[in-house]
């Protein structure tokens, strides 16, 4: 693995809760425009190495460098946010007491500064944004509801269209199915690829077919550390990996 | 810039607070100055007054809203930048009083006499100078909650804790303004006030004066307020209070919008203190009491947190429920307090004007649609 050639790097990064190693020496590198899925089974470290990469948590050692220069670990989440890296949480957090609208909105990539929230004005250029967004994440008929009263598959949809109106260079995406229907899965998966186009995208998922739908490598974690990698049929002809997921 | 901004605020709301705020102001005044005293129609001044008290209180409740109501910030110490405002503009009106005082010293307050001192301390250098008194009014309690929040915000202190040290906040100021040697007269406070701006504040006329800049006072706080709860700010400043974590991940930095929303409610607490003063006539440490501070909030809450207007009507109605209460069974006051404030959290979450707005709403479904349902917030 080479840091120079990788747009997210993670080398050696352990986090420990109380004693309890959430992830233990874990390597990873993310190749600029790839689309990774990451998955492994409940409490494995998912989501504490997605906290890591956005400055939720600190790690205890190891390095995580964005663009190679970007150390993330001595970084706070705004001035990771403000390089370009987007998250969506596992559990949907959109901001419930505003329109479905207005969450695109503020997730829109525009200045972020109170004097400058404070005198914007919604261009025509950002209501054409936001339009297109509602249109690709089919929420236009609901812009004008409060975003708490969508259903659970609607959240998810508008975390990920506020990823798209926040146009990070690098998204992180924490179990976008989980409650989906079949057809939204497969939905969310169109929608995936079709934003990888453009972006470098990590996917967390439990949904093994949502993951073959994705056909992108895999990486396998497994007590904070990443145990396999390639495709996904490929990881699941390791033995290492058939006994985690089994032993469990 | 600013024209827009005030507008984007302006909406059916506004027209109605503004109308019932300057119908009543001026309805009070004409009956304070028109009628012959002693005629059937006369108010007396002592409406006059009272009702000018409610307004900044009113203004008051509006300032803790803007925090608590819009961004989250449960202020329990919003008392304490009412005080300064009110001691800023009672140093004033001690200045005002000159050679009339007790002592007849031209330069010292009589307080300052009587504890032998020889010459004005720095901190009162100045305040002579109405509009010196009137910067300060703003600057003083701006400065403080800036400091303030920079540390607590920056710190991540938030939820309860930050309640906590806001409430040891206005306690610390009320027990240093107890102290003789702070120079601010000791638990007498500032009293004895003859005139403002060269009227004399026996007056009939300056009284309704004084009513009249109250009232203009709180429209302005309230448009402001509208303006900025209006505006993208205003709906990241709702972002952080519902999911701050998450505003942090789009790049937006929290503190920062708490530091700015608080600190500009601490300055229209401390206009709001300002025109409290002259109108009761007295500003001493009682006002830094923790108690005062929980008061606000209860008027908020009662009247309908992060609507702005609901802080005001709350702040006027549960402040004459208190003129009349307390002058009939004054022991039960606090009861009635705290029962009104328990019911209201149990029964009417979003308070008196949410439950209107309900009533509003469900009156709306029951009618048969219209052509097209009305968009807006
Ligand atoms: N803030 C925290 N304090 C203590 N323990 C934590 C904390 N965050 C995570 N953990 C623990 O670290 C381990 C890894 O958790 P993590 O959420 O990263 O797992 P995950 O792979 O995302 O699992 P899942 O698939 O269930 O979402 C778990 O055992 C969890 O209990
Ligand atoms: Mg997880």
């Amino acid at each position: 693995m080479d840091s120079k050639t990788a747009i997210l790097y993670l080398e050696n990064v352990n986090v420990s809760f109380d004693g309890f190693q959430a992830l233990n020496d874990l390597s990873l590198s993310i190749r600029p425009g790839e689309m990774r899925a990451i998955i492994g089974p409940n409490g494995a470290g998912k989501t504490t190495m997605m906290d890591v990469i956005t400055g939720k948590t600190r790690p205890d050692s190891g390095r995580v460098l964005f663009n190679d220069v970007h150390n993330l670990a001595r970084m706070d989440e705004t001035d990771i946010a403000t390089l370009g890296i987007g998250r969506k949480f596992q559990k949907p957090t959109e901001f419930e007491n505003h329109t479905v609208n207005d969450n695109i909105l503020l997730a829109l990539s525009a200045g972020r500064g109170v004097w400058q929230t404070l005198f914007a004005e919604t261009s025509a250029r950002e209501n054409e944004r936001i339009d297109e967004v509602l249109h690709i994440i089919r929420l236009d008929a609901v812009r004008h509801n409060a975003s708490a009263n969508l259903s659970h598959g609607q959240k998810q949809w508008l975390e990920i269209g506020m990823l798209l109106a926040q146009d990070p260079k690098l998204l992180l995406v924490d179990e976008p199915v989980a409650g989906m229907t079949d057809s939204e899965t497969s939905e969310t998966a169109r929608l995936l690829r079709e934003i990888a186009e453009h972006h470098s995208v990590v996917v967390v998922e439990h949904d093994m077919d949502f993951v073959r739908d994705l056909d992108v490598e895999v990486t396998v974690l497994h007590e904070g550390a990443a145990i396999a990698e390639g495709s996904l049929d490929y990881v699941s002809k390791s033995e290492r990996v058939i006994e985690v997921y089994l032993g469990r | 810039m600013i024209g827009r901004l005030i507008r984007g605020g302006f909406d059916r709301t506004s027209w109605i607070f503004l109308t019932v705020l300057f119908g009543v102001t001026l309805g009070v005044a004409i009956l304070n100055l028109g009628p012959e005293p002693g005629s059937t129609m006369h108010l007396s001044t002592f409406v006059v007054s009272v009702l000018g008290k409610y307004l900044t209180y009113a203004l008051l409740a509006i300032s803790v809203d803007l925090v608590w109501g819009y961004c989250g910030v449960l202020s329990l110490g919003h008392g304490a930048f009412f005080a300064l405002g009110g001691y800023a503009m009672g140093m004033h009106l001690m200045r005002e009083i000159g050679p009339r005082g007790v002592y007849g010293n031209p330069i010292l307050p009589d307080f300052m006499v009587f504890l032998d001192w020889q010459e004005l301390p720095w901190f009162w250098l100045g305040f002579d100078m109405f509009w010196f008194a009137a910067l300060m009014v703003i600057v003083v309690p701006g400065v403080l909650a800036f400091i303030f929040g920079w540390f607590a915000f920056r710190s991540r202190v938030t939820g309860v804790y930050l309640s906590i040290i806001t409430q040891a906040l206005t306690y610390a100021l009320m027990l240093a303004f107890f102290r003789n040697d702070m120079g601010f007269g000791g638990n007498n406070g500032l009293t004895d006030f003859k005139d403002i701006l060269g009227f004399s504040l026996q007056s009939d006329a300056t009284r309704v004066g004084l009513l009249i800049a109250s009232a203009v006072a709180l429209a302005i706080g309230f448009m402001i307020s509208k303006a900025v709860t209006a505006s993208k700010l205003g709906k990241v400043l709702i972002a952080v209070r519902d999911a701050e974590h998450r505003t942090r991940f789009l790049g937006y930095r929290a503190e920062n919008y708490k530091l700015m929303i608080w600190t500009l409610s601490a300055c229209i607490a401390g206009v709001a203190g300002a025109l409290y003063v002259p109108q009761v006539g007295i500003i001493n440490p009682s006002e830094f009491a923790p108690a005062n501070s929980i008061e606000i909030v209860i008027w908020v809450a009662i009247g309908g947190r992060g609507t702005l207007a609901g802080a005001a009507l709350g702040a006027v109605l549960v402040n004459f429920g208190k003129t009349i209460f307390t002058g009939l069974f004054p022991e039960f006051w606090l009861f009635m307090l705290g029962g009104m404030f328990v019911l209201v959290t149990l029964f009417l979450p979003k308070g008196i004007i949410g439950f209107f707005v309900n009533l509003k709403e469900k009156w709306r479904a029951s009618r048969p649609p219209q052509s097209m349902p009305q968009e807006g917030d």
